[in-house]
């Protein structure tokens, strides 16, 4: 099920805007990911085709600081077998400090090394986009569409990697940037918005060209390739890399509540047939 | 230790007599574990026992996660991020740990609430409540200066506005905000201090728990009904309590099961929820956040600090008389701290002779009004402070203050309370007793 949810800018607390955020709105779709919900976990498939999509698409500029090559042989994640892993790697190269007598040089990577930063400057480093873009406090600052709808981070990467539309007519052509119905933190032309500082439109003007326009990759495992599908597939892999131990932390979250709830029955009992005896004078039966 | 008569420790063996005449370790340990504790007490008593958990608990994982931490402001964040995946079980360590600080706040204000209801501030238990007031003061500096050590958005920028409140301090302003920072900006000096203060508070917390717990150990607990225990013989003094072991250690270690469980399905399933996404991004001095918000536990004061702008009159006025000395700014930081130091002086603002709001009719609206009162602070804390917004925190500022410094004082002279119960035991056996039906029937008319 797909609802679309207009959500207030003030709302939107915490999408990292600059100082500069504009009153706007922007369109968040509730997209359905296999890793929501208690129960949820990442579908490997997925993973492996949102990796697929970083390296041939979003590696051009942007970054993935924090992960580790061999994190994906880790469990719980793209799960590739590691002579894949080490073949990964090699296709990047790093800058490593012991070489050429300590002058340093350029070799391929290992999988102890790291994905590379950000190739260019005003890219941002994709590691923890999933949790940094969480933030749809809505409705009224409640936090209750993140709580009831598991609204967060991937529903808004998905939303803004889809969200590329036609500019609104009342933009001049010349106006940088591009056009998207999900981002709230870009420029704004003066020609859209009204007497009362109201816009007219959704969404603001991105500096990131639209990077999936349908079909940029070719799946091995036949999955269509449609901009949504490819941006979801993405946004998965980007909350593997944001929360490589999600689906540990919510075993071990089941453990403990199971155990927990056990111990409080147990402590439940006792309690009572402690205070039997005080609350009403005879032992209980 | 005076207080409730009760049996005192006896040692039996030989061996127990030897140290118990060099160290009574455990005449103090039995003290205390049986200490008599009124039977009334209702589950609004649980918290103190959680609360003393979570601090152990906090200490705990805070420990282990000094050990992989790093407090640089080029290292800090990736520090955090290898706990996170690196460490071995380290995302637990830091998601009990961050969340385990909510746990704290949910923990306090519910105990806070708690014992303003049932006035469990009043004589002769002031010192108690000072102490408790001094914990909560450094409980909300502990998680402060937390807050910072991940290095992220909010972290940078929240401290730089809340360290700028020092500066809105007249003449000695800014001096105190650079001694805080130890530059003339928040960086490396901020967060090396801070880090060692944040480790060094909670063992004050603790030993103020002590001290709290010594404190009220000695006043004999509060109860639902406010009516004191009898202390004219021990066998009185056994009619109205049961000892704290095995009754009411039982009662704690259920309830507090029951909220872990809550705690960690938060943990595990929904562990960032409570926290600012903006904290997942690397400090950057250079870019602020579009809206700096503090933590949840913190907005209700936050709301406080921002209702009083430069056009509410007392604002107005106060500039005036001061000759401009009090402007807006540090207006709003007196106001902050002083909503908390009215808490504190409740037990000389409150003049009912009446301990509990039980037996308090007008009081309990007026009560109920604060709770409510404290909720909506918290969420136009959130808001940012613009449209109506403002509004609603001044009016919620206003109740605040005017529940402490007029309602509380003048209910006393005006109110007329209903019956209190003659004794604890009474009240316990109406609620219990079969013979009764379980209705407070046993009642004396109040003084």
């Amino acid at each position: 099920m797909l609802k679309q949810v207009t959500l207030a800018a003030v709302a939107a607390l915490g999408l990292a805007a600059p100082a500069t955020a504009a009153e706007t709105e922007v369109h968040i779709t509730d997209y359905d990911f296999p890793f929501e919900g208690p129960f949820g976990s990442f579908d490997q498939m997925q993973l492996q085709r949102g990796l697929q999509i970083y390296t041939e698409v979003c590696a051009a500029c942007h970054g993935l600081q924090y992960v580790a090559f061999r994190n994906l042989h880790d469990e719980g994640g793209p799960g590739l077998p590691e002579d894949q892993v080490r073949a990964y790697a090699a296709q990047f190269e790093v800058f490593d400090e012991a070489l050429a007598d300590g002058d340093g040089d350029w070799r391929p990577a290992t999988p102890n090394d790291k994905f590379p930063k950000s190739a260019m400057a005003e890219a941002p480093d994709l590691s923890l986009m999933a949790k940094s873009r969480a933030g749809f406090h809505g409705p009224y600052g409640t936090g209750l569409n993140q709580l009831f709808k598991g609204m967060g981070g991937p529903e808004y990467i998905t939303s803004l990697l889809a969200g590329y539309e036609e500019a609104p007519e009342c933009a001049p052509e010349d106006f940088p940037g591009y056009y998207n119905v999900a981002f709230n933190a870009g420029g704004f032309p003066e020609e859209c918005i009204d007497e009362e500082g109201h816009h007219k439109a959704p969404g603001s003007w991105i500096a990131m060209p639209p990077p999936l326009l349908g079909d940029d990759v070719v799946y091995a495992d036949g999955h269509p390739a449609t901009v949504v599908e490819t941006s979801k597939d993405v946004t998965a892999f980007l909350m593997w890399t944001a929360e490589p131990k999600l689906e540990a932390r919510k075993q071990a979250g089941f453990t403990a509540v199971l155990f927990l709830g056990i111990l409080a029955v147990l402590l439940y009992l006792t309690n009572k047939r402690i205070w039997y005896r005080a609350k009403y004078g005879k032992p209980e039966e | 230790m005076s207080g409730i008569p009760h049996d005192h420790y006896e040692p039996k063996t030989g061996g127990e007599r030897w140290l118990n005449n060099r160290l009574p370790v455990l005449g103090l340990l039995y003290d205390t574990l049986m200490i008599p504790t009124p039977k009334n007490l209702n589950w609004m008593w649980i918290w103190g026992i959680v609360l003393t958990f979570t601090l152990a608990l906090q200490i705990v994982t805070g420990i282990v996660l000094v050990m992989h931490y790093t407090p640089h402001v080029d290292l800090a964040f990736a520090s955090v991020e290898h706990i996170m995946r690196d460490v071995n079980g380290g995302f637990m360590l830091r998601y009990i740990h961050s969340n385990g600080a909510s746990l704290f706040f949910v923990a306090v204000y519910l105990h806070i609430f708690r014992s303003l209801y049932y006035g469990s501030y009043k004589a002769p238990r002031e010192v108690t409540w000072i102490i408790g007031i001094l914990m909560y003061l450094l409980m909300m500096g502990t998680a402060f200066m937390g807050y910072v050590l991940p290095w992220g958005q909010m972290s940078f920028h929240g401290t730089a506005v809340i360290t700028g409140l020092f500066g809105a301090v007249p003449f000695v302003g800014e001096a105190i905000q650079t001694w805080l920072l130890g530059a003339s900006a928040v960086g490396q000096p901020a967060l090396n201090r801070f880090f060692s203060l944040h480790y060094l508070m909670p063992f004050l917390i603790a030993g103020l728990t002590i001290v709290h717990i010594w404190a009220f150990h000695s006043t004999g607990n509060n109860n639902p009904t406010g009516v004191e225990v009898r202390r004219t013989s021990k066998e009185e003094a056994k009619r109205d309590t049961l000892p704290f072991w095995p009754y009411f250690v039982l009662k704690d270690l259920f309830a507090l099961a029951l909220i872990l469980a809550v705690f960690f399905a938060i943990v595990g399933f929904m562990p960032n929820y409570l926290g600012h996404p903006d904290n997942y991004i690397e400090a950057n001095p250079l870019a602020t956040p579009a809206h700096i918000v503090p933590e949840w536990y913190f907005l209700p004061f936050y709301a406080i600090l921002r209702a009083f702008t430069a056009d509410v009159w007392i604002v107005m006025f106060t500039n005036w008389i001061t000759f401009g000395i009090v402007d807006a700014k540090f207006f709003g930081v007196l106001a902050m701290f002083g909503a908390i130091a009215v808490i504190a002086l409740a037990p000389w603002l409150d003049t009912s002779s009446v301990r509990s709001g039980r037996y308090r009719p007008m009081f309990k609206w007026w009560f109920a009004l604060l709770v409510v009162d404290f909720i909506v602070l918290m969420w136009v804390g959130a808001m940012p402070a613009e449209g109506i917004y403002p509004y609603i925190a001044l009016l919620g500022a206003t109740y605040w203050f005017a529940y402490f410094l007029v309602i509380l004082p003048i209910l006393g002279v005006i109110e007329k309370p209903l019956p209190i119960p003659a004794t604890i035991e009474d009240d316990f056996k109406a609620h219990y007793d079969k013979e009764t039906g379980g209705t407070h029937t046993v009642v004396k008319p109040a003084e």
